[in-house]
């Protein structure tokens, strides 16, 4: 009997507890308060990294003998089966928004353009982490070449996978656009962008977490802001599961 | 238990008059304290959150699903482990399997209490900056007011091994100092709050900033001391078990030492000296 009490005391004490946690942890002042956390890690992450500074490259001995695959891994639309279907010999990549010279390019351009190639860490915003090769066009030269204005603060990046209808995108600043790491890859390990890790092609922006690395990217859109975007979080997983913006840690 | 209980009646026997009524706690530390306290907490149960994401820990540069951890805490059917090794320990209940969730940590311990990995992070992120914040203002503080040098660090005579087996002997037997030695930190204290200062704390905080993508490209050298991201991650990981066993034996000791008295002195700053113990009297 006595043990009977004591743990419904123990339910209903801990009980309480979580609902006063609940409370804090619910409120928008304090949500609002914590997300100072966040402007001071990217404020303070921007001011201790050269914008060129490079990510980590390994050697090829250093090379995951499995990587593993995230988020989607077989985008459903009838579109993407069709390019899949044919090889992606008629899938093209956009680039727009606010630039003086929008234009589009092949899977077989994009390969015959200079290419970068990196061996670098992937890191999950879960802990884990997996290393690979990647090559790819540095992002830089297709935005040079398309001239993006000078009012233009991000790169969208919009693919072709979605969840539950609601499509992927991500984004990120011209600081990280610019970085001679930020390549779109198209070989993976000296192979083919397997459809698993983003056929045709992905993005690499090798200091940032997993969730900014967008997969099956179809358009490229430079933007003044991010307001009006789908959420307005700047991508797929801070529109719907609050993930920070900035992915530098 | 019952040893300690009749130290604590005998320390408490004299009457608490007699006893001097000493400042003992500068008004900085204790807020350092308590600033602390919350923060430690609150990274602690936000890393239980984050560490839920993937509850697995790895040696090295890489490692994800296809590797094999050295700790692991998950469930198997109706079953909770932790497995370290090849050890692998049955903790239905606790960790990996309880009444209320299937996570590694249940949300009891969690910040928040259901599983949100954003969440988790902005909470973890934000009290990072408190943790970094008031432990560089407290160690400046306690190098010009001397907390370090008269408080903390330990005399030559602290400093020898016979003195520090006898403090070891005399915590072991729960006889802790009276009198005017109460006045002063002991030698195990003394070691426990600076490793916690100068060893746990940085080296948290450092494996912490080597998690970081963009700060492995501002600073490279971090991974090469840690041996790797995944490295890192596990050391932070066992700073963390550090952290909870000084929260243990911290709270034990007040316990022990005579919670009222040490709550009042973390408090106010005030501490009433522990009268002489009567086997010695």
């Amino acid at each position: 009997m006595t043990i009977i009490t004591r743990r419904t005391a123990l339910v209903g004490a801990s009980g309480l507890l979580l609902a006063g946690c609940e409370k804090i942890t619910g409120s928008p002042t304090v949500r609002k308060v914590l997300t100072l956390g966040e402007k001071a890690t990217l404020s303070g992450q921007r001011l201790v990294t050269d914008r060129n500074a490079l990510a980590p490259e390994f050697s090829r001995a250093d090379i995951s003998p499995k990587f593993r695959m995230n988020g989607n891994r077989m985008p459903a639309s009838t579109e993407y089966q069709a390019h899949m279907a044919n090889a992606f010999a008629d899938w093209k990549l956009e680039i727009g928004g606010k630039v003086a010279r929008p234009f589009s390019l092949s899977l077989a351009q994009l390969k015959a353009a200079p290419q970068r190639t990196q061996i670098t860490r992937h890191d999950c915003v879960e802990g884990w982490s997996a290393i690979g090769e990647w090559t790819g066009v540095p992002l830089a030269l297709l935005l040079r070449q398309a001239q993006v204005s000078p009012s233009v603060q991000y790169i969208v990046f919009h693919c072709a996978d979605d969840f539950s209808g609601t499509p992927y995108y991500e984004s990120i600043d011209m600081i990280d656009a610019l970085h001679p790491q930020t390549i779109l890859a198209h070989t993976m390990n000296r192979q083919p962008l397997p459809v698993g890790h983003g056929a045709p092609i992905r993005l690499r922006v090798e200091r940032a977490l997993g969730y900014k690395q967008a997969k099956y990217v179809m358009k490229i859109e430079a933007v003044e802001t991010l307001a009006g975007l789908h959420g307005g979080g700047g991508g797929y997983w801070e529109d719907h599961s609050g993930y920070q913006w900035f992915a530098g840690i | 238990m019952e040893a300690a209980s009749a130290i604590i009646t005998s320390q408490v026997d004299a009457p608490a008059q007699d006893r001097a009524l000493v400042y003992r706690t500068r008004l900085p530390v204790r807020i350092w304290h308590w600033v602390n306290a919350i923060t430690i907490f609150a990274m602690l149960m936000s890393g239980a959150t984050i560490f839920n994401a993937h509850p697995r820990l790895y040696w090295g540069k890489y490692g994800a699903t296809f590797e094999t951890p050295w700790l692991e805490i998950g469930r198997q059917g109706q079953q909770g482990f932790l497995r370290l090794g090849s050890l692998q320990i049955d903790t239905t209940g606790f960790l990996g399997l309880t009444e209320h969730s299937t996570r590694a940590f249940p949300p009891l311990v969690t910040i928040p209490n259901y599983y949100s990995l954003a969440e988790g992070r902005q909470w973890h992120f934000f009290f990072a900056w408190v943790l970094v914040l008031s432990i560089v203002v407290f160690v400046i503080y306690a190098i010009f007011s001397r907390h370090l040098s008269h408080d903390l660090s330990l005399s030559r005579e602290e400093r020898k091994l016979s003195h520090l087996w006898h403090d070891i002997k005399e915590h072991a037997r729960l006889r802790f100092p009276t009198g005017e030695a109460a006045k002063a930190y002991n030698p195990l204290q003394k070691i426990a709050y600076l490793g916690v200062i100068f060893v746990l704390i940085p080296l948290v905080v450092l494996t912490g900033m080597t998690m970081s993508p963009m700060l492995n490209a501002a600073f490279p050298w971090m991974l090469d001391i840690f041996g790797g991201r995944q490295s890192a991650r596990s050391i932070h990981f066992l700073c963390a078990t550090g952290f909870l066993a000084f929260i243990f034996i911290h709270l034990l000791m007040v316990l022990l030492a005579g919670p009222i008295n040490e709550l009042r002195s973390i408090i106010t700053g005030w501490y009433r000296l522990p009268a002489a113990r009567k086997d010695r009297a």
